[in-house]
């Protein structure tokens, strides 16, 4: 019988432990395990057999650590082969009768990916591709995924087995004691994740003993619809008298699971502490029962990293605002590569109280392949809401779902066969939660019929390619009124139709109805109103908008989907102030300081710059506010800080705040379409070296002194660094390193940089970093602190 | 045999972030601080991961059995120690993402969250620190890192390779070995051999 057949039908008893086993035979601490296939083939061999004997259906590979970041890829194949080799032997001799499957056991590479660590994401699915397809090689029935701590290295290494072979692969986590994965993923966010990339089994293994990872089995038990796996330690090792032992019992351990068998659990085992006792007794007490049968639950979901967001009756928001059409200052910032604008478009939306950040970045000056990828990347660094990929360029599709660190939301498909045939394989390899757009070859239906049977074809292509309906989301198309009087009522009665006799969810780009129409924000509230009562899952829509926050949460309170009207309540403050003129500033007596703006930059109010900003554009020229307002404010500051009257936190605060005062200059400039660039000056902070607090402050008072500040990141290479250098003509260079191991990297940049970019000045800084070793490495200039280096930069370029 | 301890919130000194930070202790810097700090407390974990090896020390090699460091200030910190100590500590990976966060859009933030993390650090070695010296009734030497003295930054290998600090408390190294959380500690602490002082 193959793997699949036999898990439809049967409990599944895994292996236990390996390890501690191995540890008993003589294993030294230090010593990697994986060699003992090779030079004790016979005690692994063993170990198997007596798994085999004590019940167990499937046996791990003795290869939890192999990978080529370990072993050279010749002695990886010997490992595996040897691995492979002494389960397939333990398999014949094993006097037990029932069914034995060998799995290629896959652990986590013990690196953590980029951004947080610095393998990157690719590098991480070679790495458990060369594994797979060495085990597939040497003959395996399935492929165990197990013990990983991190959404991100799981996605990459199910990525690595479903893309070289097509054998089972059941995934396990290792979740922690707070019901999360280290890297904070949920038991429902890696439901999502791994159900939509299509394993067969899914579940939770290792960190803990089975009373304390009960509450995950269950939440994972809640959503799955594939067998959930048990494979938990004999609790926690203590020491006792000097012996070492593990803290659960065989037979609290076979009780407990036991337990969550009868409430669905269908592949069990044990991981560390746990030896063949603790199989054959969870054998004894359960291989009478029956198992329960796997239930789909049809949920509608995304996730992020960290959570998930399911489309039930309560309606979901999409913040749209990461979009370039018809905002001049997002292309700027993506013309300029700003990627912190775009961050910080996404952080307040996120404070706007969005569940899901659409992303477009298509511009037909940019690479949006590259860009798309980038974003994803960076938001999904420092945002924790799922996101929804937007793009009609199928490439850029495909790489960003592959980064994305979750199950996305794709925008979109539609009823065209070619998007079709484009969109839905990717949707079936990665997983997502497709918005399905009802216009096909002939255009969009005037009708509402005609909408529903393009939504119906859709729902049977998506099948043909293994799609179920609960990951579709179809979007009927607002079209502005302004053109044709009856477009509201046509996409409102074909989203009813589709929501109530197809049962699919929907959504719409609101405000493309009031398209053409003056005050537009008062139709799209209305429209929003009526989508929401006619079925509406969720809204592609403005969050800044007044008019559509109000409609949502005075529906979701109407509607009895905001308990105690708590939401409400919470919200309804700032829909009355939301026009109360700015509060003047209470100047204080003392005389430095002659203005509300220069106030508000010397304390650091950030909301409060950009406001009384905002207002002196009306009837004072941009420059003057610069020279009369900012830049005096920040040179009391800057003199403070080298006087020692004004401390780090302060100048930071006060410079954050002239940075949003100049924001609202820019946007006003764009509008205008006038951008003016002070000197260039590249940064960055050295090869090997992650620390970037300094190079961070100096750059943002560059910035705020009017430099164009090109940042190059942490743990950037010299050739980077030159060829950046090269590139943009930068008369100063600034280079950040904190350790001494780094400072090696700086000299290394510095010669480059003298043979390639004699016309460029280096500054270096960092808390290693002396004037002495400064002018051994051969740098221009060594600075202290921030403000010297702006004073330096000063010097160079303004006096040339 | 490694064993893993975790821990509440150890004992928080206000102070030491404000002087890890370089402020003056004005309000408001304190009041930002203090909004810092109730918006990490919930998200940071207090995990260590130890294990106890023999040591033996010949000029300036230290050896543990199952491995040896050659580090004369390390000798000299065990000098007299027939058991060390070696751990790992860590406050976890969101504190990381929320200062990655604010580097971006807020560095003054940022600069705060790192010395909150500076200090709960500290705080979580010392709270590991007090109960281990209980735990074997002895004092300690003073905690010994790679990258100290002339202790070099690959005994991290040797020390990850022990631990399994990876999987124990995830703590993992990169190719500059440094650490995954930033805010992570290995160190090296020697017990006190009382038996010296039986004259």
């Amino acid at each position: 019988m193959n793997f699949r057949d036999f898990l439809k039908e049967n409990i599944v008893y895994l292996d236990g432990g390996m390890g501690t086993l191995l540890q008993a035979e003589g294993l030294k601490t230090g010593e990697y395990p994986e060699r003992w296939n090779i030079t004790h083939p016979e005690a692994i061999i063993n170990i198997h057999k007596s798994y085999f004997d004590a019940g167990s259906n499937v046996v791990c590979t003795n290869t939890f650590g192999a990978n080529s970041l370990k072993f050279s890829n010749d002695e990886l194949e010997e490992i595996i082969k040897f691995a492979v080799s002494n389960a397939k032997k333990a398999k014949e001799l094993s006097h037990n009768k029932g069914e034995k499957f060998i799995a290629l056991d896959i652990g986590p590479s013990g690196k953590l990916l980029k951004p947080l660590g610095d393998l990157d994401f690719e590098d991480a699915v070679n790495l458990f591709a060369n594994t797979v397809k060495i085990g597939v090689k040497y003959g395996v029935d399935l492929v165990i995924i197990e013990t990983m701590n991190d959404s991100y290295e799981t996605k990459a290494a199910l990525l690595a087995v479903k893309e070289n072979c097509d054998l089972p692969v059941i995934v396990s986590n290792a979740y922690n004691e707070d019901g999360k994965l280290m890297t904070g993923a949920t038991p429902e966010a890696m439901v999502a994740l791994l159900e939509g990339m299509g394993v067969d089994a899914l579940g939770a293994n290792c960190s803990l003993g089975p009373n304390k990872l009960r509450g995950v089995v269950e939440r994972l038990l809640k959503k799955a619809s594939v067998p959930v796996i048990f494979k938990p330690n004999a609790g926690l090792p203590k020491s006792i008298n000097g012996k070492t032992v593990f803290d659960i019992t065989v037979d609290e351990f076979s009780t407990e699971i036991t337990d969550l068998v009868k409430k669905g659990v269908r592949v069990i085992g044990g991981c560390c502490g746990t030896t063949p006792q603790y199989i054959k007794s969870l054998w004894d007490k359960t291989n009478h029962l029956s198992p329960l049968p796997i239930e789909k639950k049809n949920l509608t979901v995304v996730s992020s990293y960290s959570h998930t967001v399911e489309f039930k009756n309560k309606p979901i928001l999409i913040g749209e605002r990461i979009n370039p059409t018809g905002k001049k200052r997002f292309k700027q910032a993506l013309i300029e590569n700003d990627i912190n604008y775009i961050l910080s478009e996404g952080v307040n939306q996120q404070e706007k109280g969005v569940h899901i950040l659409d992303v477009n970045v298509g511009l037909p000056d940019i690479d949006e392949v590259s860009m798309l990828e980038k974003t994803i990347c960076e938001l999904q660094a420092i945002i924790d809401l799922p996101l929804q990929i937007d793009t009609s360029d199928a490439i850029a599709m495909e790489k960003a779902l592959r980064r994305y660190n979750g199950k996305a939301m794709i925008n979109s498909v539609n009823g065209k066969a070619e998007s079709m045939e484009a969109v839905f394989p990717l949707v079936k390899k990665y997983g997502g939660l497709v918005v399905a757009l009802t216009l096909d070859e002939d255009g969009i239906p005037s009708t509402a019929e005609g909408r529903v049977e393009i939504a119906e074809k859709i729902l049977k292509v998506a099948n043909e390619y293994g799609i179920d309906k609960k990951d579709i989301i179809f979007d009927t198309l607002a079209m502005t009124i302004s053109a044709d009087n009856n477009a509201a009522i046509n996409t409102l009665s074909s989203l009813k139709t589709i929501k109530e006799e197809l049962g699919c969810h929907t959504s719409l780009g609101v405000s493309n109805i009031s398209f053409g129409l003056p005050n537009r924000d008062a139709i799209n509230g209305t429209f929003f109103a009526l989508a929401l009562e006619n079925g509406l899952s969720a809204a592609i829509m403005n969050p800044y908008s007044t008019d559509m926050m109000k409609t949502y949460y005075t529906f979701n309170a109407l509607k009895g989907f905001d308990e105690n009207c708590g939401e409400y309540i919470g919200i309804a403050g700032t829909f009355i102030n939301e026009k109360k003129a700015i509060e003047t500033v209470k100047k204080q007596t003392n005389a430095e300081y002659n203005s509300d703006c220069q106030y508000s930059i010397i304390k650091g109010f950030k909301d409060k710059a950009a406001e009384i900003t905002k207002e002196l554009l009306k009837d004072t020229p941009p420059l003057q506010i610069v020279n009369e307002e900012i830049i005096p404010a920040l040179n009391i500051m800057g003199k403070g800080f080298e006087q020692k009257t004004v401390y780090l936190p302060q100048l930071l605060m006060s410079a954050e705040a002239a940075k949003s005062a100049f924001e609202a200059i820019k946007e006003f400039m764009v509008k205008d379409g006038e951008v003016e660039k002070g000197g260039t000056v590249v940064i960055a902070t050295v090869k090997g070296d992650i620390h970037d607090i300094g190079k961070n402050i100096l750059k943002l008072l560059l910035e705020n002194y009017g430099f164009n500040v090109v940042d190059l990141g942490k743990d950037v290479p010299a050739e980077d660094i030159v060829n950046k250098v090269i590139e943009v003509d930068a008369k100063v260079v600034g280079l950040s390193a904190l350790m001494t191991t780094t400072v090696v990297e700086m000299e290394e940049a510095i010669k480059q940089l003298r043979g390639k970019a004699p016309f460029c000045k280096v500054l270096v800084g960092g808390a290693v970093l002396t004037q002495e070793y400064a002018d051994k490495i051969g740098a221009d200039k060594y600075a202290k602190d921030a403000m010297e280096g702006v004073r330096y930069v000063q010097e160079i370029i303004n006096n040339k | 045999m490694v064993f893993i301890k975790t821990y509440e919130e150890p004992p928080l000194n206000k102070k030491e972030i404000l002087r890890y930070i370089g402020s003056n202790q004005d309000q408001d810097t304190i009041q930002l601080v203090e909004e810092c700090i109730s918006k990490v407390k919930s998200v940071i974990k207090y995990k260590v991961c130890y294990c106890e090896l023999c040591v033996s020390i010949n000029n300036g090699l230290c050896d543990f059995g199952v491995f040896k460091v050659t580090s004369s200030n390390l000798a000299k910190n065990l000098k007299g120690c027939k058991q060390v100590i070696v751990f790992g500590a860590t406050l976890g990976i969101e504190l990381d993402r929320i200062v990655a966060k604010h580097s971006k859009l807020s560095p003054t933030k940022a600069l705060i969250f790192q010395g909150i993390g500076a200090e709960r650090t500290e705080s979580l070695c010392n709270v590991f620190c007090e109960e281990i010296a209980k735990e074997f009734g002895v004092s300690l030497r003073p905690r010994f890192s790679p990258g100290y003295g002339d202790l070099p930054l690959e005994t991290q290998r040797q020390i990850f390779s022990v631990l399994d600090c990876e999987r124990k408390i995830g703590i993992t190294l990169n190719d500059s070995l440094l650490m995954s959380p930033t805010k992570s500690v290995t160190a090296f602490i020697g017990l006190e051999d009382d038996s010296n002082l039986e004259v």
